[in-house]
């Protein structure tokens, strides 16, 4: 069986910078992958070629064997493939509900039908409450919700999870855990997650992938992962505390 | 059908509809001719605010559609006989053609914000230059309708009282406004506030913003060509030099911006704050014997510059609130 989502030999340059440099890995359908590595590891970059932001230099990507490089954003969204962004990016003097009703409009034209399943998804997020509000007004917390709200609006096939965790308090990060795992066990969803907080990775991946200027250095379990000498010593071993399990 | 207003909004608007259905029958022509200024502003105003307001897209060359409208029409009528209703639709399709070349131009090549306010006034710039050397057109000494006895004053070719003008420009701005709130609700329409909002987030939720962006430009100059179609019937004359200018293209948009860019009510309200101030500033100059030509142009520069200071999202907002007319943000709709 194909993988849902295949990277062969991925290459992105930025004037003389290799962002990434051949990197290969896939996500079986129904798993959780977390990509992890420090600040400039190419995480971010990844996204941007996966989602059709930038194209690689070299390599491609696929989703179930249909390619996917060269395609524009709205393509790739088209073909399956759900994004947030890192720095959230609501639309902001739109109501929450609106928010992911523009969203959900992506496979059904009706208004009234893409508001039904922009409810849902709402309560889903936990946003019920802050329907009526808009964007703006959100705290950080709820525009990370909103941000996954919108993306699983699409109805993709994967989720690309670009640092939801990233600010939240622990026991906010503990309940968006424990949200995106139910999202995955009930509806089998394919989630791709860049995060820094390991107590996020560690409870929620099935696999990790660890980068490193661009190179992937080491792929296993969690507990592989934490474990390996090249990890620790590239990346636990030059961060703070914090970020270690 | 708008659901926005509260209560006391729908009874305002009642209110404000029956008083402009019967002015004719009894203000006299001068104010009949001053409101009908005020819906022409109203409703190009309304037809700016489909690609600013809703795409958020800045044109600062909109007097190419009026102009393209007016002449295409004003064409037709002296030199085949051709009414503006049947000419109108010879407006709207060289306006869309001049927004589809603009669109493409722009958007294909991923220009943004300023640079494409640049380019739709060089599309402005360059057809009124053109302009002036058709001779066909009047070129730069004019281009005139027949008016008078001669002309006829039939509803079918637009000739007639004010109060055809003005009934004419009335339905006009009510039918942008219908027009607008239905958009502003479809598919279409939450994809053009969500590319306002953030085109990056906007393209990642599947949005095609090359194809958003020109569907809103497109239906932009369409609207704003049946603006130049009653200008040239309404004036009877059209100067390049004035029609086309940057001046215009400013003056079109200050109605919504003063009253409220991207609200279904800011073009009507704006319209209706400035050009009677703008008519009373000129009135109350020259019945002091002064003589200053350019004042209301000053008046604008002045009135953009409080609201750009006092009120940046426009004075319908503020005023609609305060008066309670909307829904608050957060409320159940």
């Amino acid at each position: 069986m194909t993988p849902l989502l295949q990277v062969e030999n991925l290459s992105k340059q930025f004037r003389g910078l290799r962002a990434v440099s051949n990197v290969s890995f896939t996500v079986p359908e129904g798993d959780i992958i977390a990509l992890i590595g420090p600040n400039g590891a190419g995480k971010t970059t990844m996204f941007n070629l996966i989602a059709g932001v930038i194209r690689p230099d070299e390599g491609e990507v696929r989703l179930s064997g249909r390619r996917l490089t060269g395609l524009r954003p709205d393509q790739v969204c088209a073909a399956g493939v759900g994004r947030t962004f890192q720095l959230v990016k609501p639309f902001g003097d739109l109501s929450v509900e609106d928010n992911i009703l523009v969203g959900a409009l992506h496979r059904r034209p009706r208004i009234a039908d893409a508001r039904q399943h922009a409810v849902q998804i709402l309560d889903l997020l936990e946003l019920g409450p802050k329907r009526y509000q808009i964007a703006r007004s959100l705290t950080l917390p709820e525009r990370k919700r909103l941000e996954v709200a919108r993306a699983l609006a699409t109805e993709p096939r994967i989720l690309l999870l670009d640092e939801v965790m990233a600010g939240l308090r622990p026991t906010e990060t503990d309940r968006l855990v424990e949200l995106l795992r139910d999202l995955n066990q009930r509806t089998n969803m394919t989630i791709l997650l860049i995060e820094h907080v390991m107590r996020a990775v560690m409870a929620l991946s099935d696999r990790v992938i660890v980068l490193d200027y661009g190179i992937r250095i080491s792929e296993g379990t969690p507990r592989e992962v934490v474990n390996d000498p090249r990890v620790i010593e590239v990346y636990l071993g030059s961060v703070e505390g914090s970020t270690a399990p | 059908m708008f659901d926005q207003l509260t209560a006391r909004g729908c009874a305002a608007f009642g209110m404000l509809l029956l008083i402009l259905l019967a002015l004719p029958m009894f203000a006299d022509s001068y104010l009949v001719s001053v409101v009908t200024l005020v819906l022409w502003f109203a409703y190009v105003g309304q037809a700016w605010n489909v690609m600013m307001g809703f795409a958020g897209q800045l044109s600062l060359g909109h007097s190419l559609y009026v102009g393209l409208g007016a002449y295409a029409s004003a064409a037709l009528f002296v030199h085949f006989g051709i009414g503006p209703w049947a000419g109108l639709w010879l407006g709207m399709l060289l306006a869309t053609l001049a927004g589809a070349v603009i669109g493409v131009l722009g958007f294909r090549f991923a220009i943004r914000g300023v640079h494409f306010a640049l380019l739709t006034i060089a599309f402005a710039e360059f057809t009124r230059i053109a302009f002036d050397h058709i001779g066909w057109l009047g070129g730069s000494g004019g281009f005139f309708l027949p008016v008078g006895d001669a002309a006829g004053s039939s509803p079918f070719d637009l000739r007639g009282s004010p109060a055809l003008f003005y009934y004419v420009i009335l339905a006009l701005t009510l039918g942008a406004l219908v027009l607008c709130r239905r958009l502003l609700h479809s598919r279409i329409g939450y994809f053009w506030l969500a590319i306002r909002e953030d085109q990056e987030a906007a393209q990642a939720v599947g949005i095609d913003v090359f194809r958003a962006k020109l569907a809103a430009v497109l239906i932009s100059a369409a609207m704003t060509s049946l603006g130049g179609v009653f200008y040239a019937f309404f004036y009877n004359n059209l100067f390049p030099e004035q029609i086309f200018s940057v001046s215009r293209s400013i003056e079109l948009i200050l109605a919504p911006v003063i009253g409220g860019i991207g609200t279904l009510f800011g073009p009507i309200f704006g319209a209706f704050i400035l050009t009677p101030l703008a008519e009373l500033v000129t009135w109350a100059i020259e019945s002091a014997g002064l003589n200053m030509p350019g004042i209301k142009q000053i008046f604008y520069g002045l009135a953009l510059v409080l609201i750009v200071v006092y009120r940046p999202d426009g004075v319908w907002p503020w005023v609609a609130r305060y008066l309670k007319l909307v829904r608050q943000s957060g409320d159940r709709p």
